[in-house]
């Protein structure tokens, strides 16, 4: 499954780095303290957070995740879709809780 | 013989530019065909220490150096020091400020994650003298 199949199945919002679209997704994380994400995220892995400042996107290049999805209805600053653009690391939007769309994306396949 | 080294600055707060001299060094060691785990670790200790620069310290610089059978990683800093470093060291220890929080700072999980990915780490530090650590990287020769 790729970036762009997720966006669609989940009718996610992309607010950066469409550039990286096409990566594939291999697996998943969740987590909202960033040293416990940069010791357990697994390579090329869908990151599920409330953070939305830039320095999530520094910890998904580090590591070389898919992409990063900001849940629960919170919006990126300026500088992260900024940067997220500049590392092509599509940054995307979801509305709902880390749980619903963890449980789906789990459920889609993504182990 | 060093066959290769570069220092980057990094800047006391700057939280928008934090994280890219990590970045940098993870391109190079790519560029390099280095061993994908080794460049992960070293990924894991160089973020940690930059952010614990542009947060807890001063202005810094993070410097790389590759040799043939170790990589070396060294960050300094002329900020505050650290007091107690036996106590910095311990998993939960941390004294991020409420903002630093709630970005998603200050689990006191950084230097614990350094050692952890670490061959060798050290930490050298003085109460107003600044902050000096160095990590080693084993190159296992395959
Ligand atoms: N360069 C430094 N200058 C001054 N104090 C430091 C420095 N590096 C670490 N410390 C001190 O050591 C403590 C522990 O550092 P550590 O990286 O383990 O945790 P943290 O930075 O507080 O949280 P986390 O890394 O999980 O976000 C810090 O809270 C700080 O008090
Ligand atoms: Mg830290």
């Amino acid at each position: 499954m790729t970036v762009n199949d997720l966006v669609e199945k989940f009718a996610l919002q992309t607010a950066a780095g469409e550039k990286g679209l096409d990566r594939l997704v291999k697996s998943g994380y969740c987590g909202d303290l960033l040293s416990d994400v940069m010791a357990n995220a697994p390579e090329g892995c869908v990151w599920l957070t409330i953070q939305s400042h830039q320095n999530i996107i520094a910890v998904a290049v580090l590591r070389e995740m898919a992409c990063i999805i900001i849940t629960g209805g919170h919006t990126p600053d300026a500088d992260a879709i900024d940067k997220a653009g500049k590392e092509g690391i599509p940054l995307l939007l979801w509305p709902g809780s880390a749980y619903t769309l963890a449980g789906s994306i789990y459920t889609a396949g993504i182990k | 013989m060093t066959a290769f080294k570069k220092s980057f600055n990094i800047k006391k707060r700057d939280f928008v530019r934090a994280g890219e001299a990590s970045i940098n060094v993870q391109n190079i060691l790519k560029s390099l065909n280095m061993d994908h785990k080794l460049i992960r670790r070293i990924a894991i200790c160089g973020y940690e220490s930059e952010m614990n620069v542009v947060m807890h310290g001063g202005d810094g610089i993070l410097t790389v150096e590759i040799n043939t059978g170790k990589i070396i990683l060294d960050i300094e800093d002329n900020g505050d020091g650290i007091e107690n470093i036996e106590l910095a060291m311990q998993k939960g220890y941390s004294t991020a400020t409420e903002e630093h929080r709630e970005m998603g700072f200050g689990a006191g999980m950084g230097l614990p994650n350094m050692k952890a990915n670490s061959d060798i780490l050290s930490v050298e530090s003085e109460k107003g003298k600044g902050t000096q650590v160095h990590m080693e990287f084993n190159v296992s020769a395959d």
